[in-house]
């Protein structure tokens, strides 16, 4: 009987409304403008100010120079677009953490056998959709600005012959290099959104036939995109993020990427959760859902810290000068250092304090307060890992790096949403609706 | 020997954790006050039929954690800068970064040996506690709910009547005798002492 009365509720179609959509345009518009004036003053008034950050920047630290004593500066002179070509890869690789993340997070409910998001996993689907256009912007991100983002890509570097040979760099050729590098980012685009494809296939099938021969379908891809994921994740993380730093490396790397996606991907779940709420959609949706996805959130903001904490505390404490580089380029930087401090105080102190009670995960004001937080602090963990490393003490944070970072985010509100009207928003054949219907913690 | 100070129960026995649920919150809504429940296994949502407020242990341990860190960065500035001074791997006396590890494990142990001292104290579990068992089937097959007449002003009669109203399949009093005086944790080490037996060989075995 409580079944029935719940019945009538499950049968959610979202509907893009024109509200909806003037808010996202809002978004992309306020974007739009915020970048253009950004280019307009990296373009027209950029020198001088550039020029004053890099005295700055060299008398806060003589060790700077320690990973450019090769020489090969000259093939890096510093042109105003390295900064645009670096904030478009920065935001590419940003928000293609965001929707494989929903694709991961879809994977582990099967995996795990969850009932309690059985109600919301078509929000976290979602995410997939926007796969095909992050992975376009990564590509031609990576095709117009690889020479300046990657300094690898030089040739001369791996030629003994050239005055410019780096033997450390010569050493990682077999990885670091054009054909392998872009096979292997083609295997990580074209292998997630293969699992995409058949993870929605099959939970749009299991809408129509029922029954849960789709479930275990379903349970056997998610196992198997895990473990692509596990494999893939790392490995696109020492790519497309660690070989920036091409003589620098960490054995923590991939995780700690994994870890920044996995935060940012559950804060911005738990958002579009809470404000398919809002609209009136998701009515089954209770205080325990959102306890859950607060947990989450909670949970692994503390284990992202871990990881953080361990890559740093192992570097720090052994104090070896090609590693410790890597931190003395942005504690010691006048433009970093304070950005090292804000990740912190954002990822770590906020949602460790603001969630901690019950009664604030519970709370749909906090989550999305702390969600926004932790969205924003990991999107500035990526930009520190990506910045420094790429221009120097030509770096900065203004216009051009927010304006883009609000376009990108408002492409992708706009693909999830139009993900969402494709499908019922509950799907009602989930073999484990009923507990999720019925979660209560 | 009937004292003023014996303890008279109702004892209603359920089978069904359903009726369980269903027959507490009826009862409830009549007034009955109810002692305890006992159960064989987690009933999900007995606690709210019984209408228990939240515990605050979370906050003991919230405490607890808060005096572990404490004293394990208190500890650390004293004996790494204060009472012995080292420089280790060139690091100044206040290497910050390396006291986290000790800090964060401190904060565990403290929390855990707390909460675990805490819980002990508020259930008055020890080792020479006689426990008052109200029906060993409770650690079967048998929902067990305990009323303490005392507690409450509606008569014998009326909590029965009310308990077969809620699919009680059986209903019957218990009188528990209680001590003059309750044993001391002394008398307890003096009796393990003297005849390495504890007062736990007491435990009654009714029913």
């Amino acid at each position: 009987m409580k079944a029935e009365v719940h019945h009538h509720n499950i049968e959610e179609h979202f509907v893009f409304s024109d509200t909806a959509k003037k808010s996202i345009f809002t978004v992309l518009v306020v974007g739009i403008i915020l970048f253009v004036i950004g280019l307009a003053l990296l373009a027209f008034g950029g020198d001088a100010h550039s020029h004053d950050s890099h005295a700055l920047a060299n008398n806060g630290s003589d060790f700077v120079t320690v990973s450019e004593s090769h020489g090969h500066d000259h093939a890096h002179a510093y042109h105003w677009t390295n900064r645009l070509k670096v904030t478009l890869w920065h935001n590419s690789v940003f928000f293609i953490g965001l929707t494989v993340i929903g694709i991961f997070f879809t994977a582990i409910q099967y995996a795990a056998h969850a009932g309690w998001s059985a109600l919301l996993k078509r929000v976290p689907e979602a995410f997939g959709s926007f796969l095909p256009y992050a992975a376009v912007l990564l590509i031609a991100s990576f095709a117009w600005g690889y020479h300046e983002i990657f300094h690898w890509t030089d040739a001369s570097l791996t030629d003994p012959n050239s005055p410019n040979y780096d033997p450390i760099i010569a050493g990682k050729k077999g990885f670091l290099n054009m054909p392998f590098y872009i096979a292997r980012m083609f295997i990580f685009l074209i292998g997630w959104y293969a699992f995409y494809y058949f993870l929605r296939k099959h939970s749009l099938a299991e809408d129509l036939e029922g029954g849960t021969h789709r479930f275990w379908k379903m349970k056997v891809i998610s196992t198997l995109f895990i473990i692509f994921f596990a494999i893939t994740s790392s490995v696109a993380a020492w790519d497309w993020v660690m070989s920036i730093d091409t003589h620098w490396f960490s054995t923590m790397f991939g995780w700690y990427n994994f870890a920044s996606w996995f935060v940012a991907g559950l804060a911005a779940i738990t958002l579009a959760v809470l404000y398919l709420k809002d609209a009136g959609y998701l009515k089954a949706i209770n205080e325990s859902h959102l306890h859950d996805l607060g947990k989450f959130v909670f949970a692994f903001s503390i284990f992202w810290t871990y990881i953080w904490f361990g890559q740093f505390l192992l570097i720090y404490y052994a104090n070896i000068p090609e590693e410790t580089i890597y931190f003395v380029e942005r504690l010691r930087s006048d433009q970093y250092a304070k950005f090292i401090f804000i990740n912190l105080f954002l990822n770590f102190f906020f949602p460790f304090l603001a969630l901690m009670t019950r009664d604030a995960k519970r709370k749909a004001v906090i989550l999305k307060i702390v969600c926004y937080a932790v969205i924003i602090g990991h999107w500035l963990d990526f930009y520190l890992m990506i910045t420094p490393g790429t221009l120097k003490e030509h770096g900065g944070l203004g216009f051009l790096e927010i304006g883009l970072a609000l376009i990108y985010s408002a492409m992708f509100a706009y693909v999830v949403a139009q993900t969402l009207t494709k499908a019922p928003l509950i799907a009602k054949n989930h073999p484990m609706l009923q507990e999720s219907l019925h979660h209560h913690i | 020997m009937a004292m003023e100070k014996d303890k008279h129960y109702l004892i209603g026995v359920f089978s069904d954790h359903d009726d369980l649920l269903h027959g507490i919150e009826d009862m409830r809504a009549k007034g009955v006050k109810i002692y305890e429940v006992y159960s064989p296994y987690p009933v999900h949502g007995l606690e709210h039929a019984l209408g228990y407020k939240r515990s605050w242990m979370p906050r003991a341990a919230f405490a607890f954690g808060a005096l572990g860190t404490t004293l394990a960065i208190t500890m650390q500035v004293y004996m790494m800068a204060i009472d012995w001074p080292m420089i280790i791997g060139g690091k100044s006396y206040l290497a910050v970064p390396d006291f986290v590890p000790v800090s964060f494990e401190m904060t565990v142990l403290l929390a855990a040996f707390g909460m675990v001292g805490t819980f002990l104290v508020v259930r008055d579990l020890k080792p020479y506690k006689v426990p008052r068992i109200f029906d060993i089937r409770a650690t079967d097959d048998k929902h067990i709910v305990a009323v303490d007449l005392a507690a409450n002003s509606l008569s014998e009669e009326q909590i029965t009547a009310l308990f077969k109203e809620a699919h009680a399949e059986e209903v019957y009093r218990r009188d528990f005798e209680e001590d003059d005086k309750s044993t001391s944790f002394i008398s307890y080490a003096v009796d393990l002492f003297t005849n390495g037996v504890t007062r736990s060989s007491r435990i009654p075995t009714h029913r």
